[in-house]
């Protein structure tokens, strides 16, 4: 199965069915849960304080936070209202930007969102990905508290991905940078996005550091090394397979398309697939 | 489920829409009452962030609904007071916390742009033309 990204644009993937999910799966519920309070936990808010939070995607359900949620997918928010949520909802396309004034949360979380804002759904100049992430993390850097946190749990699939959104981010002013927990591990292996504002509260500007041992240095995706590492190989002269074009092949080939009924091959001669004289 | 408190940060993101863009002014409202847990310390530390004029003045402006609601049930003083006593503080909370919108339209006083909420969930999308 290809990536839910890939597959149709969001507000039409979280149907009814996947949606549904949400309420009745209880895995998936389990590790939506698990996401959300690392991203909880990453946020570091102030413990003594009652903070005002924005929801990105209203897969996540706060115990104990006043908050407001947008999700683009009706089927989503539906099943956010028949879970009873306390927090307002909003139907909303992220990319196209947030209209709250300067200054409004506390804090933001996503959980498993900023990767729907990297495929193109129309060829309108504003529905390119980055213009829709420049939108995006102008508007929220804007509603967001100075100093502040937002915590984005997503999927990336390549390092490129992780590349542009972070560029985006800093341009919009964010500080902060890629967290990754369980590097290496296949499944347990999260990604998460720490974005300051200001001093990015707590008192520190750090980037948290991602759990269980080692960090990412560089925020690369684990398959991407071994990409290139295979891709250095083929350069060093061991290329795998290359597929060698000998007369037999070359008479197979023109008997079928003159079988096909192809007007213009060649007629076969001595000439036919002979050897070559070497380059140098 | 748009409570004032959510309403009270809102404002239009049309494209080109950056003055005069706030308050969103309701229309042809429906209106829920939801108890909520009473939190004095969130509101001591959300008040700097209110808009009062806005607060008041949309309840004001607001269809007959919501104002008999904030100017009846409840009185909010039309100044932001200074010292926070208890009662203060239950009206507040009750005119921020426990009004739900359920139906109705948000209309940006500079572009006219209509926001209609229904179920209580305000559409925020925008036409290709009105992305920013």
């Amino acid at each position: 199965m290809s990536r839910p990204e890939l597959q149709a644009p969001p507000e039409i993937y979280y149907g009814d069915t996947e949606a549904k999910k949400y309420t009745k799966n209880t895995r998936n519920q389990q590790i939506q849960a698990d996401m959300t309070y690392r991203a909880l936990e990453l946020l570091n808010l102030p413990p003594d304080q009652p903070a005002f939070l924005l929801d990105i995607g209203c897969g996540s359900d706060e115990e104990g936070y006043i908050w407001t949620g947008v999700d683009i997918a009706p089927s989503m928010l539906e099943v956010a209202l028949e879970r009873e949520v306390e927090g307002d909802l909003f139907l909303q396309d992220i990319g196209q930007g947030f209209g709250f004034r300067p200054g409004s949360f506390d804090g933001a979380i996503s959980i498993s969102v900023l990767q729907w804002l990297l495929n193109a759904e129309t060829s309108h100049p504003t529905s390119s990905p980055p213009h829709r992430l420049h939108r995006f993390f102008t508007t929220l850097h804007s509603a967001l508290r100075n100093p502040s946190r937002a915590v984005f749990q997503f999927y990336p699939s390549s390092d490129d991905q992780i590349q542009l959104i972070t560029s985006i981010a800093q341009k919009a002013g964010f500080g902060g940078g890629v967290v990754v927990d369980y590097p290496n591990s296949n499944k347990a292996r999260k990604v998460f996005l720490c974005l300051f504002v200001g001093g990015g509260g707590g008192g520190q500007q750090q980037i948290p550091e991602g759990l269980d041992g080692e960090m990412v240095e560089d925020g690369k995706v684990r398959f991407e090394k071994r990409r290139e590492r295979d891709l250095r190989k083929d350069k060093s002269g061991k290329r795998k397979s290359q597929k060698v074009v000998d007369r037999d092949w070359i008479l197979r080939k023109k008997e079928l398309y003159r079988k096909r009924g192809k007007e213009s091959v060649p007629r076969d001669s001595k000439f036919t697939g002979r050897k070559r004289k070497p380059t140098f | 489920m748009v409570r004032l408190i959510t309403h009270n940060l809102l404002a239009c993101h049309a494209k080109g829409c950056t003055s005069n863009n706030f308050p969103l002014q309701f229309q042809n409202v429906q209106i829920e009452l939801k108890e909520a847990e009473f939190n004095p310390t969130f509101l001591e530390t959300f008040m700097p962030k209110l808009e009062w004029k806005a607060l008041v003045d949309s309840a004001k402006e607001a269809s007959a609904t919501i104002s008999r609601y904030i100017l009846g049930n409840t009185s909010l003083p039309l100044e932001q007071p200074e010292m926070l006593d208890e009662e203060f503080l239950k009206n507040l909370h009750h005119v921020l916390l426990e009004i739900h919108v359920e139906e109705g339209i948000m209309i940006c006083p500079n572009c006219k742009h209509n926001y209609p909420i229904s179920n209580g969930i305000p559409n925020m999308l925008l036409a290709e033309h009105e992305i920013g």
